[in-house]
């Protein structure tokens, strides 16, 4: 568990001035991932999108702590290689420093185009996180659909139409992905409970292994909701079961916030701009195919941690 | 008997895959991020036994991918490790979004590239086409007639690349270089080591009392300048090829240049071309000398940067001058070393020699002292004028219909 009041002492690595939208999720995410880190030095990567154009728009950075982005689909690749060169001077003894590397990533940067350099990263075992702060579509270039986005979402490239109802495929369970590969950490977290994101961080960052967390982060512009919105509408996904929030330490698997009361989909859908056309009459069917998704994967979920179940 | 050109040298049987493996055991880099792939796979399968026996202090990544193997080796050179990798043909085209990554952040990257054609249709055999695919993407490349030269360019690479503040690449021919046992001469570890010097970057990301953001987006207003930069520390580079090589020579003996010029300086008639078809074509230059024909060769080591007004002025008193390339830029006209061979002479103002252009050896198909003969044939009948220079690109050795 995070102290607020221990927490208000650590600095503050990212600063203000960056040109992400009002009410933007991934800086949210970006100044909690660090104000977890505390006063450990860290490296960070990040893949092409929001994140790293709005943050570096050159000569200015928003970044107080070294921060490198190469291409879209290698923050995995780029971040290991960070990492190995300091496991090699560090041997060497060139470097003395204690460093922790954490590496950024969109959905589209981590779902589709990064999926084999983050699977390759994780699989050869390089202590780093991986943070996919996922606002479920290409954002940056135009809000694209990608495979985080979920089924019936309108997107630029899977739109509502005459003839089609937005993206016809579910989401992929990228997490699930990840717990797959083994690792000692993998957590589903969303921005709105702070606690809950930056206690995950520390544990991620304290394993001596890869760690990964996908975190649900609303994206004003591209779900269409007021800017104002963004923490209880990410709320609303866990209070739904759209998002839980779980973590699965060295296999076991463990649900971190358990809705009061399991509101149904609707009330997530209903505010966001991106899915009101399921609200017509003749797409009821979509909102029903939604929810029996988000109840069978619940369920799942619950049996999983409920059996203490090894990955 | 063979003599060694260095007093301390150790002469040995090499394949070119084993002497540049040789060579980056000596240099012992920090990192070696790399993926296998014929005819390069060698090199970092040897490398590799170097690392789990312990002999260097280097860290291997056996990543999952070209791409992520130069991501990662772009990452380890940023981090401030001195970084290597190697690759060949589709390996080296998967990595074309980073290779224009290194060289635009200015990092001092060296990879053994061995020259193999490219897919479709899949052929693992030499020729150039990878790297002459890459030659616009800001890396300094070495070109390499021998394992000799292979394990020399090695060595001389990494100080340039430091120097230069570029990545570069060194070649040898597929297979025929790669896989070829050759008589070469080694340096002692410590010698190698005490050219190479030890890497100091001026900043690195892993110096985190000095944190700073690098690849950041550059808009209208910067991109233009960093892009400018980029193309003078390319053309500034040909200065520390010469320093280095200057040194290499003092240190080891061997005497390298941008090209090597073979019986080219009262030559009337001769072949550009690069790589390992340069020793073939060094045979028949003695033999037409021998029937007094003045034939020469310009056998290029750096194509990029390319030494152009050196060049021009080389083959300026050249009647007739055939360009050999291995590879062809499918662009309806020329293959590239020709472009570049014709626009440097034209732009220094020599229109005198007739030059034409010859298309050999894809997918590692057959070029052999007679076909060399040939092209001097024409040469010879193009100079004296009893034939026009031909328009286009010749063909060597392949069936038409
Ligand atoms: C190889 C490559 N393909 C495509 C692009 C264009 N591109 C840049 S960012 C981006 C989408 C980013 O989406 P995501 O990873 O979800 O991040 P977001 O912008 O949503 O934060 C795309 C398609 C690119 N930069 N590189
Ligand atoms: S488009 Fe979305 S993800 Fe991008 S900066 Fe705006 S709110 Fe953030
Ligand atoms: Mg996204």
């Amino acid at each position: 568990m995070a102290n607020l009041k221990e927490l208000s002492k650590n600095p503050e690595r990212v600063t203000g001035g960056h040109r992400l939208c009002a009410g933007c999720g991934a800086g949210i995410v970006a100044r909690q991932t660090l104000i977890a880190a505390g006063n450990t030095p860290v490296v960070l990567t990040s893949a092409t999108g929001c994140l790293e154009v709005s943050t570096t728009v050159f000569p200015y950075t928003a970044w107080k702590t070294p921060f490198f982005h190469s291409a879209f689909e290698n923050s995995a690749a780029t971040c290991s290689g960070i990492e190995t060169a300091y496991r090699s001077l560090k041997k060497q003894g060139k470097i003395s420093d204690d460093i922790r590397f954490i590496a950024f990533g969109g959905d589209g940067g981590t779902y589709d185009i990064g999926l084999q350099s983050l699977s390759g990263a994780m699989e050869r075992g390089h202590r780093m996180l991986y943070i996919c702060y996922n606002n479920e579509a290409y954002m940056n270039t135009g809000i694209q659909r990608s495979g985080a986005t979920p089924l019936g979402a309108h997107t630029t490239t899977a739109p509502a139409g005459k003839a089609r109802q937005g993206k016809e495929q579910h989401r992929k369970n990228l997490t699930e992905i990840m717990i797959a590969h083994g690792i000692p950490y993998v957590a589903q977290a969303y921005v709105g409970n702070w606690n809950d994101y930056i206690t995950k961080v520390q544990k991620a960052l304290s394993v001596d292994g890869p760690s990964f967390i996908n975190i649900f982060t609303p994206c004003r512009l591209g779900w269409n909701y007021k800017p104002e919105d963004t923490m209880p509408l990410a709320r609303l996904a866990v209070e739904t079961c759209v998002w839980p929030s779980y973590e699965v330490e060295n296999g076991v698997y463990k649900i971190n916030v358990t809705p009061k009361e399991k509101k149904p989909v609707t009330e997530f859908l209903k505010p966001q701009g991106r899915f009101k056309h399921l609200f017509k009459p003749e797409n009821a069917h979509i909102i029903e195919a939604i929810q029996k998704e988000v109840d069978m994967k619940w369920e799942l979920l619950q049996r999983k941690a409920s059996a203490g179940c090894q990955a | 008997m063979i003599k060694t050109v260095y007093p301390k040298g150790k002469i040995a049987a090499k394949t070119g895959n084993e002497v540049m493996a040789e060579a980056m055991r000596q240099i012992e880099p920090d990192v070696v991020a790399a993926y296998p792939i014929t005819p390069a796979t060698e090199i970092v399968q040897i490398f590799s036994q170097f690392v789990a026996d312990g002999i260097v202090k280097s860290e291997y990544v056996a990543v999952e991918s070209e791409h992520s193997a130069m991501s990662a080796t772009i990452a380890a050179s940023a981090a401030g490790a001195r970084a290597m990798t190697g690759t060949s043909s589709q390996g080296l085209a998967l990595m074309w979004e980073m290779l224009y990554i290194a060289s635009g952040l200015r990092l001092p990257i060296v990879m053994a590239e061995v020259n193999r054609a490219l897919s479709a249709p899949i052929n693992i055999h030499g020729d150039q086409s990878d790297t002459m695919g890459a030659r616009d993407s800001g890396w300094i490349q070495i070109y390499s007639e021998n394992s000799q030269e292979a394990y020399d360019n090695m060595i001389q690479a990494t100080k340039i690349a430091e120097k230069a503040k570029l990545p570069t690449l060194v070649t040898t021919d597929g297979f025929i270089i790669s896989h070829c046992m050759e008589v070469v001469e080694t340096y002692p570890d410590a010698d190698v080591k005490a050219f190479v010097g030890e890497y100091k970057p001026e900043r690195y990301l892993l110096d985190i009392k000095k944190p700073y953001t690098l690849g950041s987006i550059d808009l209208q207003d910067y991109y233009f300048e960093h892009r400018y930069q980029l193309a003078q520390a390319m053309k500034d580079s040909q200065n520390v090829i010469l320093e280095v090589a200057k040194d290499f020579e003092k240190t080891f003996g061997r005497k390298y240049d941008m090209y090597e010029k073979y019986k080219l300086d009262d030559a009337e008639l001769a072949i550009v071309v690069i790589g390992s078809t340069a020793g073939t074509a060094k045979v028949v230059v003695d033999a037409l000398r021998e029937k007094g024909v003045k034939a020469g060769l310009l056998k290029i080591r750096v194509y990029r940067p390319f030494p152009a007004e050196m060049i021009a002025k080389d083959l300026a008193n050249v009647k007739a001058i055939a360009v050999m390339d291995r590879a062809d830029s499918c662009s309806g006209t020329f293959a590239p070393v020709y472009s570049d061979v014709v626009a440097a002479l034209y732009s220094a103002g020599f229109t005198v020699p007739k030059v034409v252009n010859y298309v050999y050896g894809l997918g590692g198909r057959e070029i052999n002292t007679e076909h060399i003969t040939q092209v001097y044939d024409t040469l010879g009948k193009i100079a004296s004028g009893k034939e026009k220079p031909f328009a286009g690109i010749e063909y060597i050795n392949v069936r038409i219909k």
